[in-house]
């Protein structure tokens, strides 16, 4: 076996296994497929009538949605990174020629692929329910593309919150902050008729400009600025995330 | 020629201020049972954990499988199969499942022939579709001990393997082993039980405050503790008397006719003493060798290294 091929076999391995968990967990696929397309028929049946957004409620909304559905689903990997830690499987793994990270790329791309089924199901029920985008093709890859890139930096910082935390609670616990902050972005409601404050951390919160690069690319105008913000955003959670997660896991494991 | 699985000299491992392992060496025979014995909180663990590349060392030199488990753990861990104190078992897989996570980790070749043996092995055929979190404890650790056998690794290092498990399947367990050893594996095995050590042991090392306070087969660890004796009993109560005075410490018991006699328990000396009431025409009608048992020598050595450390 190869040095490069090994790293790989190992995490496709791990891969299978996250994926029979997640399919065995009716609370993690309810958490991450049907309780985004829950909030998505509230806000667009419930509230939405009630905001003035400037155009169709689920126009607006569905780009928040996309980045809210990914958000839900993190909690169940923070859960079962900190059971591999805890419950003593990582024991077997620790004592094995098992390559070092494949426990936790196998996390992190389980993560991605269920916030990928996740997007699609959000995007199937939005055009039933009226969504309509004069996106081109390019357009809809780059949304696409932004979508993978923010659940991957996600799932690395979900991996290293579920490392970090004491108990596997805790790590539930740990995710809240990245599943409230949508909320507090413009994905639901333009920032600026927000209130003071509230308004200035809209705009300036790492969800606004993904938020933001997503609704132009589907609209047909993405606007750079916020792309470019993006992706730095995403690259920095991604980093911080993979930097925090490796040392962690090196010191528990 | 493999004559050493596992060799250690002066492996000291200390947390912070606490000494846990001061400089203990050992070696253990291919293809032998080696059992460490000793109080909860010994080193036990920590050896183990050592031993499989778990934790550094910070003094001394470990060698497992013929490879230094410092510099080259990839080599010890693909020799080693390891089963530690709680069983590591994928709850949310099946037990077919988490044998053939381990099948495909270490690119076992005809897994599904080696998985469905391990099965019926382990007699957890049965089950071996429902998932793991389903299983009693005692079906747990079975498991667990499965999992360690996939790829047949050639050292197995057994952390109180039949702690917490019913007579029953414990007696399994103690099977399992010796068909282990009789193809040829080395065994690493950390117990409470000392009969478990007793049963199936080579050679048993009593660790205690990380030190190594004896080491030998299961009957020499016997007999270094005071406490073997003969004991004679006699037809006569006159038997008895001459008997007495001729031997020099002997405590004798007038209602059972029988005499009590110190003596190390080794052939040369038990034939000595045979002699001497031979040579005196004393004629006893039972002669038998009582060793304490491995709880007694336990109990011994290791409330005397506790009164020792207090005397310093």
């Amino acid at each position: 076996m190869s040095t490069v091929s090994m790293p790989l076999a190992d995490s496709a391995i791990m891969l299978r296994r996250n994926l029979k968990h997640t399919m065995r967990n009716p609370m993690v696929v309810f958490n991450a497929v049907l309780f985004p397309i829950v909030l998505m028929l509230m806000f667009v049946y419930v509230f939405g009538g009630a905001f003035n957004v400037g155009e169709k409620y689920v126009d607006y909304a569905t780009p928040g949605l996309l980045v809210t559905a990914i958000c839900y689903g993190l909690g169940s990997t923070a859960v079962a990174v900190n059971s591999d830690m805890t419950k003593g499987i990582i024991n077997r793994f620790k004592v094995m020629d098992v390559s070092r990270g494949a426990v936790l790329t196998g996390h992190v791309i389980v993560t991605t692929v269920r916030g990928l089924v996740a997007i699609a199901a959000i995007i199937g029920v939005a055009f039933a329910m009226g969504f309509r985008s004069p996106a081109s093709a390019l357009d809809w890859l780059g949304a696409i593309g932004v979508i993978v890139m923010l659940s991957f930096a996600a799932s690395w910082l979900t991996v290293a919150l579920g490392l970090a935390a004491k108990t596997a609670e805790s790590a539930g616990l740990a995710t809240v902050p990245l599943v409230i902050l949508p909320f507090l972005s413009s994905a639901f409601a333009p920032a600026d008729k927000m209130a003071p404050g509230v308004r200035q951390f809209a705009e300036y919160q790492p969800f606004t400009p993904v938020i933001e690069t997503l609704r132009g690319l589907l609209t047909g105008n993405p606007p750079a600025g916020h792309a470019i913000a993006a992706v730095a955003w995403c690259a920095g959670f991604a980093l911080v995330g993979y930097v925090w997660a490796v040392a962690t896991f090196k010191k528990r494991a | 020629m493999r004559t050493s699985d596992i060799a250690v000299s002066g492996l000291r491992k200390a947390f912070g201020e606490k000494v846990v392992l001061d400089g203990i060496s050992f070696d253990v025979a291919a293809g032998s049972v080696f059992s460490m014995l000793g109080p909860n909180g010994a080193g036990k663990t920590t050896t183990v954990n050592v031993l499989t590349t778990l934790l550094k060392a910070d003094a001394g030199t470990v060698r497992v499988a013929g490879y230094d488990a410092a510099t080259a753990t990839k080599d010890v861990r693909a020799a080693i199969g390891v089963t530690g104190q709680f069983a590591a078992v994928d709850e949310l897989l099946t037990g077919r499942e988490n044998l053939r996570l381990m099948a495909d980790l270490k690119r076992v070749r005809s897994g599904d022939r080696v998985v469905t043996g391990l099965l019926e092995r382990f007699d957890l055929a049965e089950s071996a579709d429902k998932l793991a979190s389903t299983y009693s404890g005692g079906m747990r650790r079975k498991l667990d001990l499965a999992m360690t056998l996939v790829g047949s690794p050639r050292v197995i290092f057994l952390d109180e393997p039949t702690t917490g498990l019913d007579p029953r399947s414990r007696r399994t367990m103690w099977g399992i082993v010796r068909e282990l050893v009789a193809d040829g594996t080395t065994i690493f095995l950390t117990t409470q039980y000392l009969e478990e050590a007793d049963q199936l042991a080579d050679r048993i090392a009593v660790l205690d405050q990380g030190r190594l306070i004896a080491e030998g087969t299961p009957e020499e660890l016997k007999r270094q503790i005071p406490g073997t004796h003969v004991r004679l009993r006699f037809a006569h109560l006159g038997e008895l008397d001459a008997a007495a005075r001729l031997l020099h410490g002997s405590a004798r018991d007038d209602q059972e006719l029988t005499l009590r006699v110190p003596s190390d328990g080794d052939p040369r000396s038990l034939r000595a003493l045979l002699d001497l009431l031979d040579e005196h025409a004393i004629d006893s009608r039972e002669f038998s060798v009582h060793t304490p048992d491995l709880d007694d020598v336990f109990l011994a050595l290791t409330e005397h290294a506790t009164a020792t450390e207090i005397a310093r």
